[in-house]
């Protein structure tokens, strides 16, 4: 391995490396690795959008950000919207912990629910304390960030798994005491009301005028309007800390922790602050949630919401704050839209699609694939619709319903039936290769339609994070970073 | 009085006893190498030093400060920097950040003065990008231009070597611990390595304690070498009487070895 001798040629038609940097070896060619990969037409583009700065896409977000509730009067819309810009927040704050601290902490969502029962308990009837919005969140911070310390101090010494497991019982903690808060030792009496959680919660008061929740019936798009901002704050916020030293002492000690710490930074500190960092972020989230939804209740910072903001980071690659938010809009459209069957329909066909072009790329494959499919489909559904006319009367999407079968009655074996025969035959295709693949590629999507519309589309709540699942172990697959994820290598 | 001095310190691990009695004085501007056979407890020296392991008995002083059962970021931040054997980047972060996060004990701007950027946090990061860049140009052109903002794993096993001593150098020491600065390299990059070790005392000021099991290195560096043996000093003074000790070619070749000579 010289580095006096160039060993690789140095990619033609690439830019010429600087006059002061002739080309030697072996980094050379591993540096000029990705530029070789560039397909060329989206090379420019791509050269272009990199001079955009940060700030400018962050504007640009925002002022889209801004239009949807211009476009949409439907507050079903606003309301979506603003619980999106509460997943962004969560995102931004697990990637704090995760992306660039690498501290595998399972108990984040209860600093969320820190957050809102703080928040709740110095803005309601519970104790009568009705502080100002502009006090009580400060204050609120201020108590995750310090929650945050407290369950980092017994786990600094922890990592990965170890670190996981006691950061998963606190979470645990969390959720018993609020369960049980009702009725407390020690005489302190109903400290969080329980199972029935906190009602009728203040809503945000931040201009000297309380900020209605309801507004003519509706959800008021001045929250959406609140969460955005306090998205931008935090997001320029974390930005500038990951951009400073104590964000470039996270990202080393979690490369390497021994090194970090030989390198004069205090690694225990730093996993305390990226703990605090993060647990802050959530309870600030938090303070929007309870306000905006007038109500906590303890099974609202458990598993599911754990799994979903973990999902939301990894989904857009964990380190990159632009990747996280994608990721978070991405996860929570998604579990919007699959919850009501009439708007999940579509979505199973187009991500079909979509994959099917990712896969196939445009190839005459494609083509076959996409018309065997279809002609595949008429047929059967002619064949069925020939020996039994109620097996295709059943109400499938309309403009599939020449195409797949839906019957009216399903008897109660083809459901798991099919379920579990869709799984068999998937795992099947991974074992063929070449044109076989292609060939049966046809009738196990046509199963997968047959599923979708019979079985997960009856279901819509496990549904949802079936298909969450799937498009997250296909990413895995295609992308292990994640969408906007760079590059990382454990071991060279 | 000796820059670094260890009086006395022991090292056991269980029972095993890796260090033991040893007595090392590196004085202000020395360049001191430290050889002796493979597992003869020189790297465990060098984790004992910068408060890996606390050592059982003994003292490390530092300029006549005792720092022994210090944490390692705190005996970093009073001057003592060092690389690793076995190369211990931050793999996935660039050539410049693994400089500029090595700044940390030198500097003060805490996540508050930088989520305000406050001017004087503005000017400290300022002076640590220029600080990276100098410490990154002392090596040529090897780590220079668009290499800066390459991650670390781009790099060739020398220049990830050399990154390795940007890095330790970036942390403001006044000694310097080199384990193994020309493991693995070729001839005429373990020459260039002897050049820059001088050349770190030269315009750096730095005083170096190096592990290096290249003799043409040790020859051509050193003031003094200090030769270990299962932990125990066997002998020290001038290249010269130290390679022809008969201890030394005893721990190197084995009993008798210097008497069949």
């Amino acid at each position: 391995m010289s580095d006096s001798t160039p060993e690789y040629p140095v990619h033609e038609g690439s830019e010429e490396p600087p006059v002061t940097s002739p080309a030697i070896g072996h980094d050379e060619w591993v540096a000029r690795h990705v530029e070789r990969r560039l397909p060329p037409k989206l090379g420019p583009v791509e050269e272009r959008l990199r001079f955009v700065p940060w700030w400018a896409w962050l504007i640009l977000f925002l002022g889209a950000a801004c239009l949807l509730p211009v476009f949409s009067g439907s507050p079903y819309v606003r309301y979506v919207g603003f619980t999106t810009v509460l997943y962004m927040l969560l995102a931004l704050g697990l990637n704090v912990v995760v992306g660039w601290g690498g501290l595998l902490d399972l108990g984040f969502v209860a600093f969320y629910g820190i957050g809102a029962y703080a928040y709740a308990l110095l803005n309601s009837d519970h104790y009568g304390i009705h502080m100002w919005s502009v006090i009580s969140i400060p204050i609120v911070v201020i108590i995750g960030g310090l929650a945050g310390l407290l369950l980092g101090l017994p786990s600094r010494r922890l990592s990965g798994d170890y670190l996981a497991i006691v950061t998963l019982f606190f979470l645990q903690l969390f959720q018993t005491l609020t369960t049980n808060g009702d009725q407390f030792l020690f005489g302190a009496g109903n400290v969080t009301g329980g199972a029935n959680g906190i009602l009728r919660i203040d809503p945000l008061d931040l201009f000297g005028k309380e900020l209605a929740i309801q507004h003519g019936g509706a959800f008021a798009v001045g929250y959406y309007f609140v969460a955005l901002g306090f998205f931008a704050v935090v997001f320029v916020a974390l930005r500038f800390v990951n951009h400073s030293r104590t964000g470039r002492a996270w990202r080393s000690q979690r490369e390497d922790a021994l090194a970090a710490e030989v390198m004069g930074m205090p690694v225990n500190w730093l996993k305390l602050m990226s703990f605090s960092f993060g647990a802050a972020t959530a309870a600030l989230t938090g303070t929007l949630f309870a306000s905006a939804n007038e109500a906590v209740f303890p099974l609202e910072f458990y598993f599911v919401l754990l799994i979903t903001v973990y999902t939301m980071v990894i989904l857009g690659g964990q380190g990159s704050q632009a990747g996280v938010v994608l990721g978070a809009i991405v996860v929570g459209v998604l579990l919007e839209l699959l919850r009501t069957p009439s708007h999940a329909r579509d979505l199973f066909y187009v991500l079909v699609a979509a994959g099917l072009v990712v896969g196939l790329k445009f190839t005459w494959k494609l083509v076959a694939v996409a018309g065997g499919l279809i002609a595949f489909g008429f047929a059967v559904h002619a064949i069925a619709e020939a020996i039994d006319k109620s097996w295709v009367s059943g109400s499938a999407g309309a403009w599939v319903s020449d195409w797949v079968i839906v019957p009216v009655h399903l008897a109660s074996w083809i459901a798991p039936a099919s379920y579990i025969g869709l799984i068999a035959a998937v795992l099947g295709l991974t074992l063929v290769r070449g044109w076989v693949r292609t060939v049966l590629l046809v009738p196990v999507i046509y199963l997968a339609a047959f599923v979708w519309e019979n079985v997960m589309l009856v279901k819509p709540e496990p549904t949802r994070y079936i298909v969450i699942g799937v498009i997250l172990v296909a990413l895995m697959i295609l992308r292990p970073n994640g969408l906007l994820g760079e590059r990382r290598v454990e071991i060279v | 009085m000796a820059l670094l001095e260890l009086r006395k310190v022991s090292l056991s691990f269980g029972g095993l006893r890796v260090v033991s009695d040893l007595d090392i004085e590196v004085n202000e501007g020395e360049i001191v190498s430290l050889i002796g056979p493979n597992g003869a407890g020189k790297t465990t020296l060098f984790n004992l030093i910068t408060g890996i392991y606390d050592p059982d008995e003994g003292e490390i002083l530092l300029d006549g400060r005792n720092i022994a059962g210090l944490q390692p970021h705190l005996i970093n931040q009073l001057g003592v920097a060092r690389t690793f054997q076995t190369l211990r980047l931050f793999l996935n972060m660039s050539v410049k950040e693994n400089v500029m996060a090595a700044a940390y004990g030198q500097t003060r701007a805490g996540p508050l003065r930088a989520m305000l950027r406050t001017p004087g946090m503005r000017r400290e990061e300022k002076e640590i990008e220029r600080l990276a860049e100098e410490r990154l140009g002392f090596f040529g052109e090897r780590l220079m231009g668009y290499r800066w903002n390459q991650p670390a794993y781009s790099l060739s096993y020398a220049n990830r070597r050399r990154l390795e001593i940007a890095r330790a150098t970036a942390t403001g020491p006044r000694i310097l611990l080199l384990d193994e600065p020309a493991a693995g390299m070729n001839p005429s990059e373990t020459q260039e390595i002897t050049e820059l070790i001088g050349k770190l005392r030269e315009e750096g000021g730095y005083t170096i304690l190096v592990i290096e099991h290249d003799m043409h290195v040790v020859e051509g560096i050193s003031d003094r070498v200090v030769a270990l043996d299962h932990g125990v000093k066997i002998a020290e003074g001038s290249f010269g009487a130290v390679a022809t000790d008969p201890m030394v070619i005893e721990a190197y070749l084995g009993l008798g070895a210097a008497a069949r000579k």
